[in-house]
């Protein structure tokens, strides 16, 4: 290569894709559209749980994304992960963020766990052959996490576990749940982490609830009586329980604001070939500038949404001090904005948009919880000003 | 089981193609360009059979430096290894000089078993390059499959063309050109896609293959493109309101043409 022809190369932009991460998301996008967006509606509706597809996943290496390959996992970073859940949120954005729970729950293994710890659950859960669920959530502690009540009491070499957690996904189809608890005094420093078998004794499942959206994914309680789980089944030890809890958090809102990213993005694509198509008054809906307006605004906001989710994904992986604050910040935007463009594609769509044969209203209710789960956007709020006011201390 | 698969990159289907107007070749720049879709079935049929017999596979793939991104895709597959004849002189090649070149290219490699090509390419469709090849290099080919299978030292596929299915069995080795119908190609996993910039990339000019520039190339080829049109645009269809006498003029309309 000639020194001419360098210098005649425009400067690399901070924000272009590595070749590889534009083959991950190339897959995950065609796995999307092809494994998942044709029954996405139909699994809505029958609230079905494709475990087949979710192994078919796993087999692709999307089980453990951010997961150690030398257990199985595949090694990437958060950056890349936003870019899968994306792409996947296309297809379905409730099962992707169902894979970005499971993803959760194997990364705790993986940062928190042992040696032995992590050769005995994370080759499963990496190839989704074992799926698994994250307990935090009680009926009665919710943003309030370190509330929590349920209760770990050591007898022996094995742990008795009695409570109730609350909003559990995956719950009973998930053979691993990674379950935070209270092994000491009241408040955040009395929590530990367990990792409880589903199969078992004394472990039961509420009723699938009734929701809005996310149908694709069972939500149940989980119900501990006197589960007796085997101290080497703690995570790291006892009292850190609710670092782990809070470590999980930000890799976690980073990968919701990207499911709703991708779900808005789906819902935008569909009411752009909408407006192509249909007319009104002798012209193409396409044609009306009040329309390209609003579909101008719909691009402009996703586009800076996933810019700055882009800029706190790249902090978490570079550990900056400022990536909670920056990841409070994503989600808080993302979902934001994707509910927004997603309920504003489905007015494009008018009255067809509201049937369900179309897929728009379920886009619709299924970002609605985004802005509710990883923490509600008013702790984002909280979490952000929190930063904001200690740093002009 | 030694394995060349012949990869392609060709502009994507879904994307408005079209030939540049000074010598009717293809304009590379104008579309997306992908790995040819029956080539990810070929690639697919390679895999399952290094899986099932040992062995490696290579990604053989003539075309410009653009062209790599296709090998990528083969690699992230699976395939062991790629061999990538480019070289600027080349551009405008016809199908005898595709064929001559990419045996040549093929004498370069050690201990080959099979070569597996799709049956035609998206864009090109002279489905005649495989056929060539094994004329070539002297190999019996077995074209059109749709299932392919291995037992020690012979291939045997089902053939399906408009006239019917015929089973054929050839004594390795030979060329093999697959159909869609052979499989569903996999995805790359996550691994592998990782892994396939680490895999050995060997990129050969027309002299380091031995090929001779006077039979590639726009002034090598035997044939010539002498004109070419973009397909005219679809016209609308005529339309029928029925006013209670439609089903009679479908019947007209279709006897008109000879169709009932």
């Amino acid at each position: 290569m000639t020194a001419s022809v360098i210098a005649s190369e425009p400067p690399r932009s901070p924000f272009a894709l590595t070749d590889d991460q534009r083959a991950l998301k190339e897959t995950a996008g065609e796995f999307a559209a092809e494994r998942i967006a044709p029954e996405a509606v139909r699994w809505d509706r029958d609230k079905h749980f494709p475990v087949d597809v979710l192994a078919e996943a796993g087999r692709l290496g999307m089980g453990g994304i951010y997961v150690d390959e030398q257990y199985g996992g595949t090694g990437l970073s958060r950056f890349d992960a936003a870019l899968v859940f994306e792409e996947l949120a296309t297809g379905c954005p409730t099962i992707a963020a169902y894979i970005s729970i499971h993803n959760m729950v194997a990364w705790m293994i993986d940062a928190f766990g042992d040696q032995r710890q992590r050769e005995q659950w994370l080759p499963e859960l990496c190839a989704m052959r074992s799926l698994g669920s994250y307990c935090l959530t009680e009926p009665e502690a919710g943003s309030d996490a370190a509330a929590l009540r349920t209760r770990a009491v050591l007898d022996g070499d094995e742990y008795v576990v009695n409570g109730v957690k609350q909003f559990i996904s995956g719950s009973g189809y998930s053979d691993v749940y990674v379950v935070m608890v209270r092994t000491g005094e009241s408040g955040s420093g009395g929590i530990s982490t367990l990792v409880i078998d589903g199969r078992s004794e004394g472990i039961s499942f509420g009723p699938e609830e009734s929701k809005m959206g996310w149908n694709a994914q069972p939500t149940r309680q989980v119900v501990f009586s006197d589960v007796r789980v085997p101290v080497r089944n703690r995570l790291g030890e006892e009292g850190i329980g609710f670092r782990i809890a809070m470590s999980g958090l930000d890799g976690g809102r980073l990968n919701i604001g990207a499911c709703s990213l991708g779900g808005a993005r789906a819902a935008l694509e569909r009411s752009l070939t909408y407006v192509g198509q249909r007319s009104a008054f002798g012209s193409r809906l396409g044609d009306f500038q009040a329309l390209r307006f609003k579909l101008a605004d719909m691009a402009t906001e996703l586009e800076a949404a996933r810019t700055l989710l882009w800029r706190a994904a790249a902090a978490l992986d570079a550990k900056d001090p400022e990536a909670t604050r920056l990841c409070a910040m994503a989600k808080r935007l993302a979902t934001d904005s994707g509910f927004n463009v997603a309920n504003e594609a489905l007015q494009l769509y008018g009255g067809y948009g509201y049937l369900s044969e179309y897929g728009m209203e379920k886009i619709v209710r299924d970002l609605r919880v985004h802005q509710i789960l990883e923490g509600t956007n008013e702790i984002m709020r909280l979490i952000i000003s929190r930063g904001l006011l200690e740093s002009n201390q | 089981m030694n394995i060349v698969v012949l990869v392609k990159q060709v502009p994507d289907t879904w994307s408005e193609r079209k030939l540049s107007d000074s010598d009717h070749t293809l304009d590379r720049a104008s579309a997306d360009a992908v790995l040819d879709e029956i080539n990810e079935r070929a690639v697919e049929e390679a895999l399952l059979a290094k899986e099932a017999h040992g062995g490696e596979v290579t990604a053989l793939c003539m075309g410009p430096e653009r062209a790599t991104e296709a090998i990528r895709k083969a690699l992230s597959m699976g395939a062991d290894k790629a061999v990538h004849l480019s070289d600027e002189a080349l551009h405008g090649t016809d199908a005898v000089g595709t064929a001559k070149a990419l045996a040549k290219v093929v004498g370069t490699l050690e201990s080959v078993d099979m070569i597996i090509a799709g049956n035609e390419s998206t864009d090109g469709r002279s489905g005649a390059v495989p056929a060539m090849l094994a004329e070539l290099l002297g190999w019996p080919q077995l074209t059109y499959a749709r299932s392919l299978s291995l037992d020690g030292s012979t291939v045997t596929i089902e053939r399906e063309t408009d006239a019917g299915v015929t089973s054929v069995r050839a004594e390795l080795p030979a060329v093999v050109s697959v159909t869609e119908k052979i499989n569903e190609p996999r995805y790359p996993s996550f691994k592998g896609i990782m892994a396939a910039k680490k895999k050995p990339v060997s990129t050969l000019t027309l002299a380091d293959a031995g090929i001779d520039a006077g039979e590639v190339g726009l002034s090598g080829a035997l044939t010539q493109m002498v004109s070419s049109a973009p397909a005219p645009p679809k016209e609308a269809g005529q339309q029928v309101t029925d006013e209670g006498d439609g089903g009679t003029r479908i019947v007209e309309f279709l006897s008109g043409k000879n169709l009932v």
